[in-house]
């Protein structure tokens, strides 16, 4: 194996998370940082090209290549796993910029109370009411320790949206159920497409309190505070699965590459598959990786950041042997410890008497209601814990993948009558979507299978992962408020979310999952401190929504995000100066 | 090496139809006239009929407007059989192959090549077989794997950028009032509220300048 000149940093990810590191880093210290990226290189220039729904959008280019390495599923221990072969529920992204690239760009801030999730629910509900093989956790930092870097975050990304609470002041017309902000978005909000101004009226009617989707996906031409200008989104349709291409969206590439770009310290490297984090006395001494000519290589550092997405994270850490693997029987040990997706349906399909011209879109040009999400409602009707959000949003409809929807009335799905009303209905057909809260259960994990391996020979990551009756319960309430909705916006057929059933693998559900190196309060419980530092191998910093110890509904990129300028500043400010567990 | 084949379609039966785009405006629907010879990359000629055919069943050349046939659906789903989709290039493809739950998505070894020469094989002559007899047969096979993947491929072969050599004309796009790659609707986004706004459909190559190189003709 070629052994490489040691540097101070190395970054495992170049995505959202490993880049901001890299960023903050670069800038602020005289560190070298290296950032390990498995996919290619990529720019602002090579995505008009890319507007192709067929390449893009269905055989996912923007994607990790499934054929090298996906993971196992199973509902439970008792069953076997078997490999997810094709993408469904969920798109991992691959290349600089990660799935930073093809998001969407809704960026959520959590709810104060999503931070003290366990406490929370045994105050208001008693802790006889939370279902007996929860795994709930509280984060080991709140809201309001968070608050600047949400601020932070939304200022680097330019996100559109209105603000519903200034300082405790609610303020209609914003989510009014957001947590405290202590400024209003950068870039007022995002242009309403048709459907999303349906929604917003239904909404309104039915004493909702809508608010325009908080977007990455710039409105107007934006400089942020490191000085990087992107223009305003023009809504061409073609932005989740893509990347964009007049870089309205934010993504790494166009956010944070240019402050990394020719910096004489910083060094990208693509195409390099890292295998094993090396770790010896308690010290992370560097990482393995095979380079993309197909070499073995062992790269040393003084610190190491790991910032490969959820899953990823989990898995290196496994093979790499650091940590005590989590035993769902006993409850012990920590990596792979809750796992948790999001729970995203499609609530309500709703079928209009008029043209909704849903190809000018944008990932998160919508509009949404935060009266179901957490406790901003009254739960005595609602047989479950929690919440969520109920939405619209006019992302940009492509026919490929959408053409053929019709009512159930129509029962064929081939031939004349149902050729005639899938035209009918393909610009007509509009669909309320919900994403809510999904619980950390016991036996929701990651481990290593024992039978599937990558095309390295490594072995798969291995879910253990199904629905509980309280995301069941959940899925159809939401259901049910979405037909109102749909109703309320004059659909003339409405059809409703059919139910969750088992975590299905097929169905896209989201690229929100959590968990496996989770932050806690002690080593017992977690895997990382509330700086993401982890606890017995403290120059090893494992970045991403692989700490929240449990997903609260919202898209977790911003969030995720504002953790890693926290580390960042705990790292420049305090670690190197006395390097050791920051905690 | 495999023997040359061809498919000469008839590129002549829309000229001059009026269709109803979603609008409810219509509007002339244009495709050339005359025949194509086309060269076939996988499928032998007969099988390409076959295909054709029961794409056309699938979506229908009709009074509600041109289907498969003038949109060269077969073209676009001989394309990607002979590419990198046709032999798996986007799957896990480790053994073991196991029977698994609905849930855990498709978990044979066959490829898509794989599929549609074994679901071809028992609608051999399928293309000369009166419609309602056709209609029969695919109804026969509604629930297998293959015809899933024909009338997914169907769609695909409908509304792909023409470069991929389904949607011939933009005829696909014409039909849907989708208007295709364009740069921008700033102006349009919030304007066009309860009413349609159907600019004129352009293809990839038209709004980048230039020929984009499609994943099929990737190794």
């Amino acid at each position: 194996m070629k052994r490489l000149a040691p540097v101070d940093a190395v970054i495992v990810g170049g995505g959202w998370n490993g880049l901001l590191m890299a960023s903050e880093l670069t800038r602020r210290t005289g560190l070298s940082v290296v950032v390990l990226e498995r996919g290619e290189a990529r720019k602002t220039q090579d995505y008009a090209a890319g507007m192709d729904e067929l390449d893009y959008g269905i055989r996912l280019r923007m994607m990790q290549a499934i054929r090298d390495e996906t993971v196992t599923l199973r509902h439970q221990t008792r069953e076997r796993a078997l490999p997810i072969r094709q993408y469904g529920s969920f798109l991992p992204g691959s290349g600089v910029g990660g799935a930073g690239e093809h998001w969407s760009g809704i960026s959520y801030r959590y709810q104060p109370r999503d931070f003290r999730l366990l406490s929370h629910l045994c105050e208001k509900y008693g802790a006889r009411s939370l279902p007996p093989d929860h795994a709930l956790a509280d984060w080991p930092v709140t809201y309001d320790e968070l608050e600047p870097y949400y601020d932070r975050t939304e200022k680097m990304m330019g996100v559109s949206g209105k603000a519903g609470n200034l300082r405790g002041k609610r303020i209609e017309g914003g989510n009014i159920f957001e947590g405290p902000r202590s400024a209003e978005y950068p870039t007022p909000p995002m242009k309403s497409p048709y459907l999303a101004a349906l929604f917003g009226e239904a909404a309104r009617k039915l004493g909702y309190h809508p608010y325009p989707l908080p977007a990455a996906t710039t409105s107007v031409d934006y400089t942020n505070p490191d000085g990087v200008s992107r223009a305003g989104c023009s809504f061409c349709g073609y932005c989740e699965r893509f990347g964009c291409m007049i870089g309205a969206k934010s993504q790494p590439t166009n956010t944070l590459m240019p402050l990394l770009r020719g910096k004489k310290k910083f060094e990208l490297r693509a195409g390099a598959w890292v295998r094993r984090i090396i770790a010896k006395d308690g010290q992370a001494q560097g990482v393995n990786y095979v380079d993309s000519k197909g070499e073995e290589v062992f790269q040393p550092a003084t610190m190491v950041f790991l910032a490969s997405w959820t899953l990823n994270n989990t898995r290196l850490l496994l093979l790499s042997q650091i940590g005590e693997p989590y035993d769902p029987a006993s409850g012990k040990g920590v990596v792979g410890r809750g796992l948790t997706h999001q729970v995203s349906t499609a609530a309500a399909t709703a079928f209009f008497d008029k043209p909704l011209n849903r190809f000018m879109g944008a990932g998160s040009a919508g509009t949404a209601i935060g009266d179901f999400d957490g406790d901003a409602f009254d739960h005595a009707e609602a047989n479950f814990l929690g919440g969520g959000t109920l939405y619209t949003v006019c992302y940009g409809f492509r026919p490929m993948a959408n053409f053929g929807v019709v009512p159930a009335s129509v029962r064929s799905r081939w031939g004349r009558e149902w050729k005639k009303s899938a035209l009918e209905f393909y610009d007509r057909t509009g669909r309320i979507s919900f994403y809510g809260e999904h619980l950390a259960y016991r036996q929701n994990y990651m481990d290593l299978d024992p039978t599937y391996k990558d095309h390295l020979g490594d072995p798969l990551l291995r879910l253990t992962l199904d629905w509980q009756d309280n995301e069941r319960r959940m899925a159809s309430f939401m259901s049910g408020k979405a037909v109102e909705i749909a109703r309320a916006m004059g659909a003339q057929e409405i059809t409703r979310f059919p139910g969750l059933g088992r975590y299905d693998t097929t169905r896209y559900q989201s690229t929100h999952l959590q968990g496996g190196a989770i932050m806690g309060a002690n080593e017992t419980e977690s895997v990382v401190n509330w700086y993401l530092q982890h606890w017995r191998v403290p120059n090893l910093f494992v970045l991403g929504a692989s700490a929240f110890p449990q997903n609260p509904s919202g898209n977790p990129t911003l969030t995720a995000v504002a953790l890693t300028y926290r580390t960042a500043d705990a790292v420049i400010d305090r670690y190197l100066k006395h390097p050791g567990t920051l905690v | 090496m495999r023997r040359r084949h061809f498919l000469t379609l008839s590129a002549s039966t829309v000229g001059g139809l009026l269709v109803y785009s979603l609008d409810r405006t219509p509007s002339r629907v244009h495709a050339q006239e005359g025949t194509l010879r086309v060269p076939l990359k996988f499928f032998t000629e007969e099988q390409a009929l076959d295909v054709a055919a029961a794409a056309a069943r699938i979506f229908p050349s009709d009074e509600s407007g041109p289907g498969a046939t003038e949109a060269g659906v077969v073209i676009y789903i001989d394309r990607q059989l002979a590419g990198p989709y046709g032999k798996d290039r986007y799957r896990y493809t480790q053994p073991p192959f196991e029977k698994g739950l609905p849930e855990q998505g498709y978990q044979d070894a066959a490829n898509p090549r794989d599929i549609y020469r074994e679901g071809l094989k028992p609608l051999a002559g399928f293309h000369r077989r009166e419609a309602a007899e056709q209609d029969k047969i695919l109804t026969g096979i509604e629930s297998t794997v293959f015809f899933t993947l024909l009338r997914t491929h169907t769609i695909e072969g409908m509304f792909c950028d023409p470069m991929h050599g389904g949607n011939r004309d933009m005829i696909g796009w014409q039909l849907i009032g989708f208007p295709g790659p364009r740069m921008s609707y700033l102006e349009e986004v919030d304007q066009y509220h309860g009413r349609a706004f159907r600019p004129k459909p352009v293809s990839l190559a038209e709004v980048v300048g230039h020929r984009v190189r499609p994943s099929e003709e990737e190794e």
